[in-house]
């Protein structure tokens, strides 16, 4: 089946002169300065358009867009618990097919999107997000990935990478911080066999609309991972937001790619990465971090980039890459 | 420190060596401070996938001989409901620190709530008895922690401590004695032969001895009704051996596990009972109508659950009226009522959360109630 690839074969990008107007998440929210997430937020709802139907699990993107009145949404908008919302957003999509399958009403082709936060998504929410992947529900999820549980005030979860400091993972003698690494979700995402995984940052914002775009095109179950600064938590300068989300992919931590099907793409290549500490020392989250920690992070970055390199080349026998 | 803070002081004080839990405002500040605390004591930290396995995972962490504990609020109380069903029946020591927020969902996380208190005592399926606490301070935060552990490893079963966000994020004056003056209870470790021994054979105290995975004892622990060996035994007999077992050992101890405190019971025409951070806005009320020269009394619950009967049954033979302030629509007053049988007036004083109830509001339904039966 290749379902992704017959739908995305007329696919109409969006480019810099072509980018959508409209705004279905709207400015007045309450992010703190130079939030990553909440700009690839934007950015996602531009892609997907008016048609968006958003299924929102607690979390920041919550909290700072629905409150009156700094209410941020302009399409319909349903927040569940944490723990639910690929649950709940494959439920919204089996009822309304139920009801337009008995001609109750038109098929309007509402685009629905659950998202959440990485807590929301690899830990509290994963076994939803498997449910709803498995069944094959036609929705997008999307993981906006700032590497902690921020809401509540920087706790550590599976997606926090290792080393980092946080509330729960407090760097002292007896604690480097983090210490287990980072839970690869895209990797589980793609071993559902769905159409349609990809990876996205806000450093390239077309790329990421783009994905977004192919996420919703594609019928099934999509899913875009989205890295998302932030800076209050992790302890940059607002201003270094972009930056930040530009220096994980260039460093090779955070690779930019898409599964089509099953077909591993990647969509930028880094031929001459920065070393991770360039990465890691604009960060005072990894400040406690030693020469030896460093290197073994740069290690298990070089280990993972070859592995999705040999995938690359493993799903893509026909280019000879 | 704040109440928070000295929950987790106090588990620590009881021999809490284990703690899985998930941030949630308000409790989060339990869990931040055991991932500070726990590595210097050699203890354990673990933050889980979610409430559901922070539950599960003390349940297993209590049966690997280290006394355990979680906390949590609202939507992560309701996630924890089968598990700490399966702690009841297991009859595994624990404790459970519920930071109340106002529900229900999500309702308002960062501010006050005490609707959760009939959910600690039926939340999870099937009949049983449970133990649950209501600190009203700090101080109290660390007390009935430890109080809390003690009773769960005496009565072998989850304990609630049911906080409140406003005691929780309190910053108050904190007395922590010297070690040896603290007070703690170990589990009653088997003594019999290993080849005799029956898990859930209760002793001459009701409770059964328990052992712990890898004391030398054979182990078999189940969510199904079990007989005393802990094997499943699907019959309406085992299941009404168990079940009077769960209940009787709390029932009857009941004496031995309640615990209030009084002021100004003696000529008191009107009593206000009242637990958590409610009870300090009464103990507010009740000095301003002794004050204004009204003969009114005050309860504190220290214990919720089990609830005072015999206590409360006598005492409405005594008074026009009992009064109750709590931070939900009217949950522990239904004891209330219950348990006066019409034999006094019984008054709710309610409140849907987000914020506590004024002094000057129960002291208004004071002035009320004695107007209305002068």
């Amino acid at each position: 089946m290749m379902l992704a690839t017959e739908a995305l074969k007329d696919f109409e990008k969006i480019t810099p002169k072509k980018i959508p107007e409209v705004e279905p998440f709207s400015q007045g929210h309450r992010a703190c300065q130079g939030c990553g997430e909440v700009l690839a937020l934007r950015l996602a709802a531009k892609a997907v358009g008016e048609k968006l139907i958003a299924v929102s699990a607690t979390g920041c993107m919550e909290i700072i867009s629905s409150p009156y009145p700094q209410t941020a949404w302009k399409v319909p908008w349903i927040h569940v618990a944490f723990e639910n919302a690929a649950a709940v957003a494959s439920g919204v999509e089996a009822g309304r097919k139920a009801l337009i399958r008995k001609g109750r009403f038109p098929d309007d082709g509402a685009k629905i999107v659950a998202f959440a936060g990485d807590g929301g998504t690899a830990d509290i929410g994963m076994q939803a997000l498997s449910g709803a992947l498995e069944r094959g529900h036609d929705f997008t999820y999307i993981c906006l990935d700032n590497e902690a549980y921020m809401n509540t005030g920087v706790q550590r979860s599976s997606a926090t990478p290792y080393g980092a400091m946080t509330t729960t993972s407090p760097p002292g003698k007896k604690s480097k911080g983090q210490f287990t690494w980072k839970k690869n979700m895209p990797m589980i995402a793609a071993a559902h066999g769905i159409p349609y995984v990809a990876t996205a940052s806000p450093a390239w914002h077309i790329d990421l609309m783009n994905k977004v775009k192919k996420a919703v095109t594609v019928p099934g179950p999509a899913y875009v991972h989205i890295f998302s600064p932030c800076p209050t938590g992790w302890r940059c300068p607002p201003e270094q937001s972009i930056e930040t989300a530009r220096q994980v992919v260039n460093a090779r931590i955070f690779p930019l790619f898409e599964v089509i099907d099953g077909r591993f793409v990647l969509t930028r290549d880094i031929k001459k990465p920065i070393p991770v500490k360039e990465y890691l020392k604009g960060q005072r989250r990894f400040r406690h971090l030693k020469d030896e920690d460093i290197a073994y992070i740069q290690e298990r970055v070089d280990a993972d980039w070859e592995r999705l390199m040999a995938l690359v080349k493993a799903t893509n026998p026909e280019t000879g890459e | 420190m704040n109440g928070d803070d000295a929950c987790c002081e106090g588990a620590l004080a009881a021999g809490c060596r284990f703690f899985a839990g998930y941030p949630i405002t308000p409790a989060t500040e339990v869990a931040e401070r055991m991932s500070h605390r726990l590595p210097e004591v050699d203890g354990i930290f673990i933050q889980m996938e979610d409430e559901i396995a922070s539950m599960a995972a003390i349940l297993g962490g209590s049966w690997g001989g280290a006394k355990s504990m979680t906390s949590t609020s609202g939507p992560g109380f309701s996630l924890m409901m089968e598990n700490i069903g399966l702690g009841i029946c297991t009859e595994t020591p624990c404790v459970v620190c519920n930071v109340q927020r106002a529900g229900p969902s999500t309702g308002l996380p960062t501010l006050v709530g005490q609707a959760d208190m009939m959910q600690a005592r039926w939340g999870s399926h099937g009949h049983y008895e449970i133990i649950a606490l209501s600190p009203s301070s700090p101080q109290e935060m660390f007390d009935f922690t430890i109080e809390a552990f003690n009773l769960s490893e005496q009565y072998r079963l989850p304990v609630m401590i049911m906080a409140d966000e406003v005691v929780g994020h309190m910053n108050e004056r904190v007395v922590i004695p010297p070690a040896d003056q603290i007070v703690t209870v170990e589990r009653t470790a088997p003594t019999s032969d290993p080849a005799q021994y029956l898990p859930y054979q209760p002793d001459a105290s009701g409770i059964a001895p328990m052992a712990n995975f890898g004391d030398g004892y054979h182990m078999h622990v189940t969510g199904l009704t079990h007989d005393a060996k802990g094997y499943p035994t699907m019959t309406a007999e085992a299941q009404a051996w168990m079940v009077d077992r769960l209940i009787g050992k709390i029932r009857d101890n009941a004496d031995k596990i309640i615990s209030y405190d009084t002021m100004f019971l003696d000529d008191a025409e009107i009593v206000v009972a009242a637990y958590g951070i409610s009870a300090r806005s009464a103990k507010g009320a009740v000095l301003a109508g002794r004050q204004a020269g009204l003969k009114v009394g005050l309860v504190k619950l220290n214990t919720v659950w089990p609830f005072p009967e015999e206590f409360f049954s006598h005492l409405s033979t005594k008074v026009k009226a009992l009064l109750m302030p709590e931070i939900n629509m009217g949950q522990m007053v239904l004891e209330l009522e219950r348990l006066a049988q019409g034999r006094c007036q019984v008054v709710r004083i309610t409140h849907p959360g987000g914020a506590i109830i004024n002094p000057s509001t129960i002291l208004a339904a004071i002035q009320d109630v004695f107007e209305e039966t002068k």
